[in-house]
């Protein structure tokens, strides 16, 4: 379990939001994981209970990028898309990014950044939305997509996390 | 409401509520701030629902709503734990990818 609690995620501003993790490899493989589908589709799966039966990516400049999750038990699908904006082999990602049932208005913008050190590599990823509701609503449906639990479910121990998370 | 968060002087301000309401001279002096620059983080936080004022007029104290406090850092901990179950995929998959370096590994225990 050494890899619990190393995921930092944080809102940035009023749009943003902001992530970084490092992983056990050199950065051309986790490169490499985050761009071709036969890869991608084996870990950007969400929650339990989903596959990734749609996960298309056109590499290039200009190219677009397709993913579509299904949940087992009923079918229930979720699709998002983007375009490639920028690509620096090994080093950067920029695409834009939109889902299917847009509950935000707008299109977000993501930004990969991969930094190598002593076979280590940190990911940074970063997504800019077009509104603080939408960034928000993210992060509010991005949870129930998956569990569907409502959303008021509340910790009980206030604010300690808040503390933890400085 | 995560925008009010995103400063770290009022996530120290929610912090410091935590442990028990304070009013607004109260809270200036830890902080080495003015009143006028600690009022404004606490209007934000208010409007966010994440404080409320008590009873005592004087003062004014400020004390946190736990409830809704909970509710946020909640949706973020769901939220970083989805994230979490993807990348912890996707250490196993780095790991299948680099049977050299497992070999190294254990050659070394």
């Amino acid at each position: 379990m050494k890899n619990l609690g190393s995921l930092k995620i944080t809102t940035v501003g009023d749009r943003e939001l902001a992530m970084t993790r490092v992983f056990d490899a050199p950065r051309n493989l986790v490169f490499d994981a985050f761009t071709k589908p036969e890869l991608v589709r084996r870990w950007l799966l969400g929650p339990d209970g989903w596959s990734m039966p749609v996960c298309e990516i056109d590499l290039k400049v200009g190219g677009a990028y397709r993913y579509v999750w299904r949940r087992d038990t009923d079918g229930t699908e979720m699709g998002m898309g983007g375009v490639y904006r920028e690509i620096v082999p090994n080093q950067k990602i920029v695409t834009t990014e939109k889902f299917d049932q847009a509950w935000y208005p707008g299109e977000a913008v993501g930004t990969l950044v991969l930094t190598e050190q002593a076979g280590k590599t940190t990911i940074t990823q970063t997504v800019l939305y077009a509104s603080r509701e939408a960034r928000d609503g993210v992060l509010k449906s991005g949870m129930e997509s998956g569990v569907s639990r409502s959303y008021d479910r509340l910790a009980e121990q206030l604010g300690e996390r808040l503390a933890k998370q400085g | 409401m995560f925008a009010a968060l995103a400063d770290p002087t009022r996530r120290a301000i929610l912090e410091r509520l935590a442990a028990g309401e304070a009013s607004v001279t109260e809270l200036a002096e830890p902080f080495a701030m003015s009143q006028p620059a600690i009022s404004k983080h606490l209007k934000v936080l208010e409007r966010a629902g994440l404080i409320s004022r008590g009873r005592d007029a004087q003062r004014r104290p400020r004390r946190v709503e736990p409830q809704r406090l909970a509710q946020v850092t909640d949706w973020l901990e769901r939220y970083r734990k989805i994230l979490e179950g993807n990348f912890q995929r996707l250490d196993s998959l780095l790991n299948e990818l680099q049977p050299e370096k497992k070999k190294r590994k254990n050659k070394k225990r």
